[in-house]
């Protein structure tokens, strides 16, 4: 006689798991990462290691020690933010800064509001724009492609916030495309960032709502103001293509824990990251504006949840 | 074209095993000598017992009484005697009203039409109709099993499509496509009869593109069938959901809280069509089914033509018998299905499959935190937020669960099935859901007494 299972249905699973996005997501991230060390070498290789190193290995501390719970680690979430805090850091940044982003990122983004999906912000950004504000200089040191030990240069937004749209004259769009240009070491090369995303839309990590209408917005505020005076302000292309916009856009602003849970909602926030960025980036004092776009984001997006619900089925439109 | 629903929706494996498997005559063992017949098949009140204790009854008698407006009459599948009137172990274990009958031979009563020819004429009038579906205990054979008779008491011109679903969007099942491929002929006169029921002279038949042969043979032969027009809908589940399957068809959709009927759609099963032709036609009462006893684990998954009553065990056993890594029994599908605590139990008018599942596949998955990826909000066809539903009815929050629309929910399961987290998301919904329309009852019933109580001062 067999003993029989009792359970509520449904009886079936689609096999999804947390694992499953989390590593493709890292998968997905690979491509441009290939591009990082093939021109910043070592340099980018020994500062993502121990991004990811040091965000899983204080996530198993602070879960083994801290909090007493069972440890979590093998979910590959504390690997992607390791892997996405790496990817906003510059090539070469001192590797006891590096641990210090992960423990913010970790320590205080995630673990303190109870670890995986309990977080308001996105850590590796919250690590990433600690960093920023604490350590300027390091953070903003960057270095050539594939230039000499210690050659530094400036980032094409750097250039263009510093002297205008004729500087960007030497950068051929195929350097944005492919790679060849200075940046935090995952944002370099568009077209594996592009890569990355048809890799996350085709397995259904994401959907297209959150990149699309950030990039979207972008071209729009871009376009028109490059209309209006194209010898003062970047073509909408530029702006797409540079200071970490695609990297956010697709992988960062997707963060599940921190973004919208309705396509409308999702839009709203693709909007305002959007805007926002484009305001910082035209009218403010950085270069670039997707860390704090996505992190004033994130901390609009409870409340982007109370107001953009989902369309029902059959709800009658209110005259 | 290829038409579906509009909002959500998930695409699980199909498995349909047996869909190759030609409808068998099943033949209930010499061993078994006795049957139970529950009086609650239906959706609504039971059906009260008019037989008594030691009571001779034939195939196709009455032995249970509607109960009430929305209630249907049970009929005895088996001759013999009445052996006991008493509550025993029902599919869910719980305690359920049967009248057990200790079979003797094979009598019928003589007013079923037996003969195997196909009858196309429909004599009876449309208010005959459905008066003769009530009487046979016609309920629907989806696996809702609503009182058909109820469903088609429509006002004149209120009715504009009939809807027929063949859509078996459960996977694993396969009753309803054997029934269109091997019953064609009986579906569409049946479903001519409906369309007289109800006045109407367009009916939709919903099948999905995985059943290609049921929908070229069926419009083929719907050619002779004017107003009927078999409607091919691209896979996706929970299409044989009412609304859903409306929505896909027709293109309305039916508001939170009405009826079909509001947008002027009757929605019947193509078994139900069937057991509508034999009522009709052959004045037959509702006593056999089609039933697919399928799953991983067994040998010959199958689709029987068995009697109501007839125990799940006896047909397990007809169909390989039981795999010994077997460690979950479900009555219906994979994704709506339930669970039977007991084999010993009857099939029902509503069982449209037994399915078998191993120890692995029985097995629920590890539950981690929610992380919030919103792919429960994407799949829920209704429209609603999973995540946050299930959050609140685990916090007993009622007023949020009301005001997030919880009594929508159809509890289609899409949302526990897609969790990355594995989150038995539909587990909370469906006990906030009862509760709160629980307090919505409560609510209604104290509003009505209050407003009678104030006429009854004012007088």
């Amino acid at each position: 006689m067999n003993n029989l299972t009792i359970a509520p249905s449904p009886h079936v699973h689609s096999s999804d798991s947390v694992k499953r996005n989390m590593y493709l997501v890292v998968a997905a991230l690979l491509p441009a990462l290939i591009a990082s060390v093939y021109y910043f070498g070592l340099g980018a290789l020994s500062v993502v290691v121990t991004s990811i190193v040091s965000c899983v290995l204080i996530e198993f501390l602070i879960q083994k020690f801290v909090l007493k719970v069972p440890t979590t680690i093998t979910d590959g979430s504390a690997a992607v933010t390791g892997l996405i805090l790496s990817f906003n850091l510059p090539a070469g940044l001192p590797l006891w800064i590096v641990v210090v982003g992960a423990l913010v990122a970790i320590g205080i983004g995630k673990m303190t509001f109870g670890g995986l999906g309990q977080n308001i912000a996105n850590p590796a950004i919250l690590g990433r724009v600690f960093l920023l504000v604490s350590f300027p200089a390091q953070m903003t040191t960057w270095p050539v492609p594939q230039g000499a030990d210690g050659a530094t240069g400036a980032t094409p937004l750097g250039l263009l916030k510093e002297g205008g749209v004729g500087a960007l004259a030497n950068i051929p769009t195929s350097d944005l495309l492919f790679g060849n240009i200075g940046g935090s070491l995952g944002e370099i090369s568009a077209l594996l960032l592009i890569i990355g995303g048809i890799i996350l839309l085709v397995t259904r990590v994401i959907t297209w709502h959150i990149p699309v209408s950030i990039l979207a917005t972008v071209a729009i505020f871009a376009g028109l103001m490059w209309g209006v005076d194209p010898t003062q302000y970047a073509d909408p292309l530029f702006h797409i293509l540079t200071g970490g916009m695609l990297l956010g856009a697709i992988f960062m602003a997707t963060d599940y824990v921190t973004s919208p849970m309705s396509h409308s909602g999702m839009i709203v926030y693709g909007v305002g990251i959007g805007l926002i960025t484009m305001l910082i980036r035209t009218f403010g004092a950085y270069p670039e504006g997707m860390s704090f776009a996505i992190l004033i984001m994130n901390i609009v997006t409870p409340l982007i949840n109370t107001y953009c619900k989902p369309k029902r089925f059959g709800e009658v439109v209110k005259k | 074209m290829l038409k579906t629903f509009k909002i959500g929706g998930i695409h699980p494996e199909e498995n349909k095993l047996s869909a190759g498997s030609a409808l068998k005559q099943f033949q209930l063992p010499a061993d078994i000598k006795e049957v139970k017949i529950p009086v609650a098949q239906h959706i609504g009140a039971p059906a009260q017992p008019v037989v008594a204790v030691g009571d001779d009854v034939k195939v196709g008698q009455v032995i249970a009484q509607a109960g009430g407006f929305v209630s249907a009459n049970i009929h005895s599948p088996f001759s013999g005697k009445v052996k006991k009137i008493e509550a025993t172990t029902g599919d869910d274990g719980k305690p359920a009203m049967m009248i057990t009958i200790a079979i003797e031979g094979d009598e019928w009563v003589e007013t079923i039409d037996r003969s195997t020819g196909i009858k196309r004429e429909i004599t009876l009038s449309a208010e005959e109709i459905v008066k003769k579906i009530g009487e046979m205990g016609i309920v629907g054979m989806g696996g809702a099993r609503f009182p058909a008779q109820v469903k088609l008491a429509v006002k004149p011109g209120q009715a504009q499509a009939l809807i027929i679903n063949g859509v078996e969007c459960e996977p694993y099942l396969t009753a309803d496509h054997r029934l269109m491929l091997e019953k064609s002929e009986e579906v569409l006169i049946g479903i001519k009869i409906l369309m007289k029921a109800i006045g109407v002279t367009e009916a939709y038949i919903g099948i999905e593109n995985n059943k290609k042969d049921a929908i070229e043979l069926l419009t083929k032969l719907s050619a002779g069938y004017p107003g009927i027009k078999v409607q091919p809908l691209k896979m996706k589940y929970p299409q044989g959901g009412e609304k859903q399957l409306i929505d896909a068809c027709i293109g309305r959709q039916v508001a939170s809280g009405a009826l079909p009927i509001s947008v002027g759609a009757v929605v019947q099963n193509v078994g139900t069509a069937f057991a509508v032709y034999e009522a009709v036609q052959k004045n037959k009462p509702l006593i056999e089914r089609v039933v697919c006893v399928t799953g991983k684990p067994l040998q010959n998954p199958s689709n029987f033509w068995a009697r109501i009553g007839t125990p799940v065990k006896a047909l397990i056993e007809a169909a390989g018998g039981m795999p010994e890594d077997c460690a979950k029994v479900i009555g219906g599908g994979p994704m709506m299905g339930r669970a039977f605590a007991t084999l010993d139990v009857p099939i029902h008018k509503g069982s449209s499959g037994i399915l078998l599942m191993n120890n692995q596949e029985s097995k629920r998955g590890e539950i981690a935190n929610c992380i919030r990826c919103a792919k429960c909000v994407s799949v829920c066809p209704m429209g609603l937020e999973p995540f946050l539903l299930s959050k609140v009815s685990a916090k007993q929050l009622w007023d949020m669960a009301e005001e997030n629309h919880i009594a929508d929910c159809i509890e289609c399961g899409s949302c526990s099935f897609t969790c990355p987290s594995n989150r038995p998301l539909l587990d909370y919904i469906r006990r906030g859901k009862s509760t709160v329309m629980g307090i919505m009852r409560a609510r209604a019933a104290a509003a009505k007494a209050a407003a009678e109580a104030a006429e009854a001062k004012k007088n």
